[in-house]
């Protein structure tokens, strides 16, 4: 285990190494920058600003100067917001994280439940009409899901607000803080959940089925167990082990924010963030951002093969 | 001896799209307390669908006991609640599968896998149902009983595996052990080690059993009275030395003549012509009739009856009708 963690963590730091030569490259060798994004600079002023930031250097001493600072935890300084990297990702990237914990939770919660019953009974009319659903909700798109609920909950019944983190002006502190979010968030978690649920309620009602076939679920139905217990004890946990691969995957997903949610519902997130640098090419954000998701996917991965290690005792690493 | 089980006219059929296949036809035994019965015959011929018939266990949306009575302890079966089958599952009756390699869950340990029935059924708390697993784990003949409660069924070998599976049918006190083909996925040293450790429980417990298997060896060994069914039904059935040594219907002698005999020198071994027919075209006719040495005319049209026949012995031939003869 010791020396396989060692490996392992050697193998990361090379693809790590790697992933920041293809990101620095890719956005630094694309012609333009964020200084010729403003049409009214004179050449002269270009040249300043250039010199400033850092941009008239050779690309190989830029990159190493990039890769420093990211050991040293800066991950450089946003030219469009005046503000470092890591300040802004402090600022936003908690608030879609909050989105995507919620919606991550409920959707796996839901798949889990609903996969495992239609997968009971399956061909059942339940069944028949979840799976009707469920190719429903994925194939209509978030933003049209997401404005009709706004349509229907926010302008015509006046439930909940159309958009945003908190009602506009509000100094709501403490418990009355917490509830406006709430109330604010409901309407973008249904809509993220809506659209994850489909699926993976069918990823484990195709694992449940071939696990429900399997003799050691004959076994315990001829122990005499509850059917409550065959279903969830027995053969839930065998038909969770392929989604391990899965968790390693949604790590970065909880950071990585949702540009079209995050628009549609005016949620102040990275995934805005993301797209409005884009406009403007404020590349040491998106460099940043970029190597972000790297190496949190880089970590998930590794996080779902120790989970593999823990939940099937048959995974020797 | 007092019946303990006794099947009525039981039939299972599973319906598929070319229309139902009689997996089980119409077929009827008892086992008294106490008493080993064999029920032999090919693959596919019903063996195995009897047992889970009897565990309320037929799987599939298709399969389903469409007749009959299973009377346990005067109690049928078929006609209890859901719950109520539950409790007699693992607990009063309980079956061993041909499979140890599958038959255990890879994720569970094999103590947690022992207490689960101790725990549902005997109401034994967590402490005393380990002491228990401990005692069952050596009872079967495994040293080392600790550790090999705590690992996982993947570093056990298929022998240990049928033993722990022996465990766990044994861990209530079952009235009726159903074993189906517990050996035949094990080596041929390890298949009278799992026998000889289920004889001696069985002497220990008094249960009943029944033990479904194609190996005769297993049968002379093990029986006391022998149902050889083919395709669906019971063609022949008898306390097991009357068996052997009066085979009745030209499959049981087929069967017997089959079997290798130690020290008999032969170029060939014999084996029954022809193939076990396909059960969607039955016809009423006697099932094994184009693989019969003795066919009759009548055999083609008519299915014969499970007829008592000399010393405790019944058999469904026409050879053992007189009827037959003037047709």
């Amino acid at each position: 285990m010791r020396t396989y963690l060692l490996r392992r963590c050697l193998y990361m730091i090379m693809i790590l190494l790697g992933a920041s030569m293809l990101i620095f490259f890719l956005y630094s060798l694309t012609p333009g920058d964020y200084v010729d994004n403003n049409m009214n600079l004179s050449e002269q002023r270009k040249a300043e600003l250039r010199e400033i930031h850092g941009l008239d250097r050779p690309i190989i001493e830029r990159y190493i100067n990039w890769m420093a600072n990211i050991f040293k935890g800066d991950f450089g300084y946003s030219l469009a917001q005046q503000r470092s990297v890591i300040d802004l990702f402090q600022d936003y990237i908690w608030n879609s994280f909050l989105l995507a914990v919620v919606a991550t939770f409920f959707t796996w919660f839901f798949a889990v439940v609903i996969g495992v019953l239609t997968a009971y009974k399956q061909y059942s009319l339940f069944d028949t009409l979840v799976m009707i659903g469920i190719f429903a909700a994925m194939s209509i798109p978030s933003f049209f899901i997401g404005l009709f609920l706004i349509k229907v909950f926010a302008v015509d019944l006046k439930l909940l607000p159309p958009g945003g983190m908190i009602t506009t002006g509000s100094r709501a502190v403490g418990w009355e803080y917490i509830k406006d979010v709430l109330h604010h968030m409901l309407l973008p978690v249904a809509v993220m959940v809506m659209l994850g649920v489909g699926s993976l309620t069918r990823y484990f009602r195709s694992n449940m089925l071939d696990v429900i076939k399997q003799d050691y679920v004959r076994t315990a139905r001829a122990k005499g167990l509850k059917e409550r217990s065959v279903l969830f004890r027995h053969a839930l946990k065998n038909a969770m082990l392929p989604a391990i691969t899965l968790v390693g995957f949604e790590l970065p997903g909880l950071f990585g924010g949702s540009i079209i949610i995050e628009k549609i519902f005016n949620w102040p997130g990275i995934g805005q963030l993301y797209m409005q640098s884009f406009t403007v090419r404020d590349y040491p954000l998106l460099m940043g951002f970029t190597m972000f998701i790297a190496i949190l996917t880089v970590i998930g991965t590794l996080i779902s093969d120790i989970l593999y290690h823990t939940s099937d005792p048959r995974v020797r690493l | 001896m007092k019946s303990l089980l006794k099947i009525n006219n039981l039939s299972t059929h599973f319906h598929t799209e070319a229309g139902p296949i009689k997996a089980v036809n119409d077929v009827s035994f008892r086992i008294g307390e106490g008493e080993t019965v064999c029920i032999v015959g090919e693959s596919g011929c019903g063996k195995s669908i009897t047992a889970m018939s009897v565990m309320g266990l037929v799987e599939g949306p298709n399969g389903r006991v469409v007749n009959g009575q299973i009377l346990f302890d005067g109690k049928d079966l078929l006609q209890i609640g859901k719950e109520e089958l539950r409790r007699i599952r693992g607990n009063d009756i309980s079956i061993i599968f041909q499979e140890p390699m599958s038959s255990l869950n890879p994720v569970i340990t094999i103590g947690k896998q022992i207490m689960e029935p101790l725990m549902l059924h005997q109401r034994l708390n967590k402490k005393q149902a380990y002491a228990r697993t401990i005692e069952l784990i050596e009872l079967v003949g495994i040293p080392r009983a600790e550790q090999i409660a705590s690992s996982y069924p993947h570093e056990l070998s298929g022998g240990m595996l049928q033993r722990i599976m022996i465990a766990i049918a044994i861990s209530c006190g079952p009235k009726l052990l159903i074993a189906d083909e517990p050996t035949t996925a094990l080596d041929v040293t390890i298949q009278a080690q799992v026998l000889e450790t289920l004889r001696q429980i069985k002497e220990q417990s008094k249960m009943s059993m029944m033990l479904i298997t194609h190996d005769l060896g297993v049968v002379a060994e093990m029986a006391d009275y022998v149902i050889v069914m083919y395709a669906g039904k019971i063609v022949e059935q008898g306390g097991v030395v009357e068996l052997f040594e009066h085979p009745k219907h030209p499959y049981t002698r087929g069967l017997l003549k089959s079997k290798p005999v130690i020290g008999q020198r032969l170029e060939q071994l014999y084996s029954i012509p022809g193939q076990v027919p396909n059960p969607l075209e039955l016809v009423e006719s006697c099932y094994f009739h184009d693989r019969c040495e003795s066919c009759l005319p009548v055999c083609h049209t008519r299915q014969p009856q499970l007829k008592k026949s000399g010393d405790g012995q019944q058999v469904a031939c026409w050879l053992y009708e007189e009827e037959a003869q003037y047709e």
